[in-house]
């Protein structure tokens, strides 16, 4: 479903700050898999998220997304095959605007956009019966601007509005860290049920190793521009949080040598 | 269902700040308000109907779009020196009125191309297209002013009807109220007009993206909508209802003058503060009435303004036409103040 091919991103090329954020990227996800990611700050993961999304273009590589190679698309463009979920509520979700509003435009992601009236009443009765199940009552609050919603319920909302017009990849990142534990939980939950009922080939970012192990059914630890760790099946299931810690360690032991190396030659 | 967004007692503080607002402007204004004649009263309304659109203009690229677009103030006298040209040279005044918008509306596209393509600050991108404008609006005139006196304007076929209904309504000695009352009934069904169509356009499916792209940009690229057609689709909805605008004043004050954009923004933010001060409005269509109605509070105000005259050391202090444009930039900037405290406390 998504495929990237030795993707390379580098910032402020040529100059003192240079920063390499991915050093060669080969990922290959299959339709229906959940993946979770872990790593340190400045490990790569949101880089390799917004190269998904296509905020950037990668200096090096190629993004093909269900057999169509996108890497010189726009990130409006590629919206149409990609949902996203930020850490920060704030950002999923139109404040001044009300649900119905926000979810019109969710729904219309993909399609041309017209003269046509935007929220009618066939759209407000599928947003209706869509946020029902949710439990939030939000279903009954269609006019509501989202700047009155709680951080989890504007959360919640931007997950439906993610995962809303079928797309090919849903990027969550971080989605549930500002959160409290409750919410986070619930939100979690939403998360598993959403993925599992539309079949939605899915990366997470995680901070939380439990969380990483516990759910989906592959999990990737990036350190330093690369993924280091790529486990499934039943290594998986073996493996502990301690277990993970471990090999974050290695990896880190094994690149300071490299780098003494490196100085010292 | 719809459920209401705010509640009661919000909404009885929003009326209560309101009257508290109207108030304290009657008592400032008040003596002067009453000292006004009759007609200047109705040229004050007229006057503020036909800048109404200006307004419009700011609310949108101000407020919805949260672009700070300064293009207006060379945009408002392409129209007018669009409409004085095509009417000297004998069209139908009734032209005008597209071919003011469509300038308006180029030149603002011309401020959000270099802004967004050129990824030049929007304040300066709008500045330099205003400069550019002042030489454009000479050439298109060829001078710096062109008087409007003796001939047709958008008022012409109604002049005559009009003047003869309001004779038999109220009498001979209603007829020097005739031009003020058909500018306002003219005008005002045009502002009216424009201000439904507004409305309509922002419920649609672009109009939503729109209102988001200044919500939330970053979550409308990720909804898959480009920001830079939406900003580009703004500003000339924007500055084409300014130049409509030019094309309004143009006809009403009798003349085009290449200066009399000087300050416009300041007014048209004035107006927009002003109607969301009284009106409090939760929702677009209450926000565009808010904001026209705001620009005749502006002009009203200005009015009474100049009639103000309070005892000073040394003899009275009374406000001169030359005085106008400090008067407004101190009420914006008392205004903007007042609206940031509020925010940060």
């Amino acid at each position: 479903m998504l495929r990237l091919n030795d993707i390379h991103q580098t910032f402020h090329t040529g100059e003192i700050n240079e920063v390499r954020a991915l050093r060669g990227i080969d990922l290959e996800l299959l339709p229906g898999q959940l993946v979770t990611v872990i790593g340190s700050n400045g490990a790569g993961k949101s880089t390799l998220f917004n190269a998904i999304a296509g905020v950037f273009a990668p200096s090096q590589g190629q993004i093909v997304i269900d057999g169509v190679d996108v890497t010189t698309w726009s990130e409006h463009r590629r919206a149409a095959l990609i949902g996203r979920v930020f850490q920060d509520p704030l950002l999923g979700t139109a404040a001044s605007m009300t649900i119905a509003q926000n979810l019109t435009l969710a729904s219309l992601r993909s399609q041309r956009l017209g003269w046509r009236t935007g929220v009618t009443p066939t759209r407000r009765q599928e947003f209706h019966d869509l946020l029902a199940p949710l439990g939030l009552g939000l279903e009954t609050r269609l006019d509501s601007r989202v700047s009155l919603l709680s951080g989890g319920q504007r959360q919640a909302l931007t997950l439906v509005m993610a995962t809303l017009a079928n797309p090919k990849i849903v990027l969550l990142d971080e989605h549930t860290a500002a959160l409290d534990p409750a919410t986070a939980a619930r939100i979690l939950t939403l998360t598993s049920q959403f993925i599992e009922h539309q079949q939605l080939t899915t990366l997470m970012i995680t901070h939380n190793m439990q969380q990483a192990l516990a759910n989906g059914d592959r999990t990737l630890m990036m350190d330093g521009g690369r993924i280091v760790l790529d486990i499934s099946g039943a290594e998986r299931q073996q493996m502990t949080v301690q277990g993970l810690i471990d090999r974050f360690s290695q990896v880190r032991h094994s690149a300071l040598v490299e780098d003494e190396l490196l100085l010292a030659s | 269902m719809a459920t209401p967004a705010v509640t009661l007692t919000e909404m009885r503080n929003r009326w209560l700040r309101g009257a508290i607002a109207v108030v304290a402007l009657l008592l400032i204004l008040g003596p002067s308000l009453l000292r006004l004649a009759f007609n200047v009263w109705l040229g004050a309304i007229a006057t503020g109907l036909s800048f109404a659109l200006v307004a419009l203009g700011v609310y949108l690229t101000f407020r919805v779009l949260d672009f700070p677009d300064l293009t207006i103030d060379g945009s408002l006298p392409l129209g007018a020196a669009l409409a004085a040209t095509t009417i000297v040279a004998g069209v139908n005044p009734y032209w005008t009125l597209p071919i003011s918008f469509v300038g308006g509306a180029v030149a603002g596209t011309a401020t959000a191309l270099i802004a967004t393509r050129l990824r030049i600050h929007s304040l300066l991108a709008s500045i330099l297209v205003t400069t550019g404008l002042i030489s454009i609006n000479l050439r298109i005139m060829g001078r710096s002013n062109i008087p409007l006196l003796n001939t047709d304007t958008i008022f012409t076929p109604f002049a005559a009807p009009f003047r003869g209904a309001l004779v038999r309504l109220a009498g001979e000695g209603a007829t020097r109220y005739a031009s003020n009352l058909l500018t306002i009934v003219l005008i005002g069904l045009l502002v009216w007009g424009i201000k439904a169509l507004l409305d309509w356009f922002m419920r649609t499916e672009i109009g939503l993206a729109l209102r988001a792209t200044g919500d939330n940009p970053q979550m409308v690229r990720a909804l898959g909508v480009n920001t830079d057609g939406m900003i580009i689709l703004g500003l000339a909805l924007s500055n084409g209802m300014v130049g409509l605008a030019g094309a309004l004043v143009a006809q009403y004050q009798g003349f085009a003058d290449v200066n009399m954009g000087l300050g416009l923004i300041i007014a048209g933010l004035a107006a927009v503060i002003l109607g969301e001060t009284f009106f409090r409005p939760t929702h677009f269509g209450t926000a565009t009435t808010a904001v026209i109605v705001g620009m005749v509070i502006y002009r009203i105000a200005i009015a009474a303004a100049l009639t103000l005259s309070i005892p000073f050391p040394g003899g009275r202090l009374s406000l001169d036409a030359q005085d106008v444009k400090l008067a407004t930039a101190l009420l914006v900037l008392v205004a903007l103040w007042l609206s940031h405290s509020q925010k940060r406390g």
